[in-house]
């Protein structure tokens, strides 16, 4: 099994000398900065872990072996498989039945450049096998403090440790295997305080779409967000995950949470976490691993939990989001009139009702134990709407296996839900699961954008309550009418 | 990479907001291991009808389009994935400038490392280009100036570094390799607890 113990030793005492507060990004930044940056260069930032996947590394390595280099730090690197592969199970002889050939070479490819430079892979046959974002903290690599890049926009998941995590281009995958390094500048800060405490029935998703509501869908580009605040505190490291997931919907290339507890509970004990007196180091610096009282954000926005609703997207990019009960507001302009043309609704409608033809559970945003208990929850004893295609789509083995130990299987099987093999799946829509044109997908998934899920496709995104509630109602539904139920029942 | 200095070009015009990695190349087109040959894919779903016939109204299919290599595309270009595959796309394809008033992060350090010039201009002024499709501008990138046909000028903020390794084609790998005491030393020292 690849990946071992993982520790970084000493990572913290980097510059101390530095008298001014400092936010959790200037302190990990400080801490990785191999060259500062200067007015005419950007900073040499140091790369503790660098995850890959089959899509956006193929180029990395034929550069690399172009220019007969080798991979510098093959410790840091974890590979795994996740977007071209079916989700479906194999054959009787272990055949997959990908999409194109195509997304087999792709694969294979990853294969062999994983065996040819001495890098980890969780491929077919890993017990640990999942989305990219998912695994990380599953395995214990994500780890707070740490700078953590990937080819893929949505490594601001791992922000939820307090690690510096941002995802990169295939340009920069090879320049990070080539010397763990990458030339960057150190984006701005932006405080999302989140203070009070979630209603009852609004989960992280909920909160996350309407964070970007607020900030709009490019309000954080060019910073990184440090969420914060008693809201914040109150949620699980799954909850944490999810809406650190979703910055890059916001335009943020990053969202950090500093590590608390929660944080620490979650890696005790997993594959790659230290053990014994290096936990005991770890957690001292850990510890440390939070913005100091003062330190300067270059902005700020303040959210009261409570005012947070049920939230779903009615547009096509992230920001385009209402509450579950409420009507979809006039559109502001000529681009938001297109989004609703595409989307087939109307200002002054209530999202309520609406047809829908698809339903998704999965994706490094809501693929995790506790989304799929979530959607169990609304699913048991009640059945799918006959012209409803639902799939659940575990984010890994491990919570497939997890998820199976505790009969959720049953639960999705049994409502007439496809429970299929782990991977991103309808999210990017490039392994062949997707939806058609002109068909309504209540997804868990990150972005709305226009054919994201399948050519002419259109895409509400929502909470995994949510979609499970619209499987059974056949429509847009809100799942305190079946959570309700439930309680007069019983 | 090849230097850059100057590109010379008639504009087209994408007036949409937003235009995200997935519009700019579909993920399903994501499934190769090259970098090359895929302009063809460009905008597919935008250029092509379901049908595979061409979008006439498409603003990248009309006849005063064809040649263009400065793109003027609606604020926040490039949103969404850090698929490289967009600015690889979109050279391919002919594209060799866009010019927008916000252009997203990730797309921005992609496209520069490959030289397609992700240019951000103030919000006037790019409202001033949406408006004039097919206006031959020169992009001069040695004083960050944009020239007009009636010799006015705009121009446009980038990175000292990123400029000079356009200027110079510097080989960005080649540049941190060169690093490489800096790095090791790093490493020494944080291991040395």
């Amino acid at each position: 099994m690849p990946g071992g113990e993982f520790i970084l030793r000493n990572y913290v005492n980097m510059p101390t000398s530095n008298p001014a507060p400092r936010t959790l990004l200037d302190k990990i930044w400080d801490r990785h900065a191999v060259l500062a940056e200067t007015a005419d260069a950007p900073g040499t930032l140091y790369i503790d872990l660098h995850l890959i996947h089959e899509v956006t590394s193929p180029q990395a390595f034929t550069e690399l072996r172009q220019r007969g280099l080798e991979v510098r730090c093959p410790e840091r690197v974890l590979a795994t498989l996740d977007h071209s592969t079916p989700t479906d199970k194999a054959d009787a002889h272990g055949r997959h039945a990908y999409a194109t050939p195509e997304a087999a070479e792709q694969v294979n490819t990853l294969e062999r450049n994983c065996a040819e430079f001495g890098i980890a892979l969780h491929g077919w046959d890993s017990a640990q096998r999942g989305i990219v974002h998912v695994i990380g903290p599953e395995l214990g690599a994500t780890q707070p403090g740490m700078t953590i890049v990937c080819g893929d926009s949505h490594t601001s998941t791992h922000g939820a440790f307090g690690a510096l995590a941002f995802g990169i281009g295939s340009t920069e995958v090879g320049h990070v295997l080539a010397s763990q390094c990458l030339l960057q500048r150190k984006p701005k800060n932006f405080s999302v305080q989140v203070d009070g405490r979630l209603q009852p029935g609004v989960s992280a998703k909920d909160l996350a779409l309407y964070i970007i509501g607020k900030i709009g869908f490019n309000g954080g580009t060019g910073h990184a967000f440090e969420f914060h605040g008693s809201a914040i505190e109150a949620l699980d490291m799954e909850q944490r995950m999810t809406l650190c997931n979703m910055s890059i919907e916001a335009g943020a290339r990053a969202g950090l949470i500093a590590p608390d507890q929660t944080t620490f509970d979650y890696l005790q004990g997993r594959a790659m976490a230290p053990k014994g007196d290096a936990w005991n180091a770890s957690l001292a610096q850990w510890r440390m691993l939070k913005s100091d009282p003062g330190a300067a954000f270059d902005r700020h926005i303040s959210i009261n939990a409570a005012e947070v609703g049920v939230t779903i997207s009615y547009g096509t990019h992230p920001g385009m989001v209402v509450g579950i009960q409420s009507n979809i507001p006039a559109a502001a302009d000529f681009q938001e009139q297109k989004a609703l043309q595409y989307m087939q609704l109307h200002a002054g409608q209530s999202l309520l009702g609406a047809k829908v033809d698809v339903v998704f559970i999965g994706s490094c945003t809501n693929s995790r134990l506790a989304d799929l208990r979530a959607a169990a929850e609304i699913l048991r004893g009640r059945k799918v709407a006959g012209h409803v295609r639902m799939l659940v789509v575990p984010g890994s083995v491990p919570i497939q296996q997890a998820a199976e130990a505790e009969g959720l299987h049953h639960v999705f099987q049994q409502a007439g839900a496809q429970w299929r093999e782990p991977g991103c799946s309808m999210c990017i829509a490039m392994n062949g699961d997707k939806a058609e044109t002109g068909e309504l997908v209540v997804s868990t998934s990150n972005r709305n954008f226009e054919g994201r899920q399948g050519q002419g496709a259109r895409t509400v995104l929502a909470s995994p309550a949510v979609a499970a509630a619209c499987a059974v109602a056949g429509c847009i539904a809100d799942p305190a009418d079946y959570l309700n139920d439930k309680e007069q029942a019983a | 990479m090849n230097p850059i200095s100057v590109v010379r070009s008639r504009t087209a015009v994408l007036p949409f907001e937003n235009i995200d990695t997935d519009r700019i190349i579909p993920a399903r087109f994501l499934t190769t291991t090259e970098r090359k040959g895929l302009g063809r894919f460009a905008f597919h779903d935008w250029r092509f009808n379901q049908d595979g016939g061409l979008n006439a109204d498409f603003p990248l299919n009309k006849p005063q389009a064809q040649g263009c290599e400065i793109l003027v595309a609606g604020r926040n270009f490039g949103c969404g994935s850090s698929r490289e595959h967009a600015p690889w796309a979109l050279l391919d394809f002919g594209i060799r400038a866009v010019l927008s008033s916000e252009i997203a992060d990730i797309f921005r350090n992609n496209a520069l490392k490959n030289g397609l010039l992700a240019l951000v201009i103030s919000d006037e002024e790019h409202a001033f280009l949406l408006k004039h499709p097919g206006m031959e501008l020169a992009i001069d990138l040695r004083h960050c100036s944009i020239e007009l046909p009636d010799g006015g000028r705009f121009s446009f903020h980038m990175d000292g570094f990123a400029r000079t390794c356009l200027l110079q084609g510097v080989d960005q790998m080649g540049y941190l390799l060169k690093q490489r005491d800096a790095i090791e030393a790093f490493e020494q020292n944080r291991s040395a607890a």
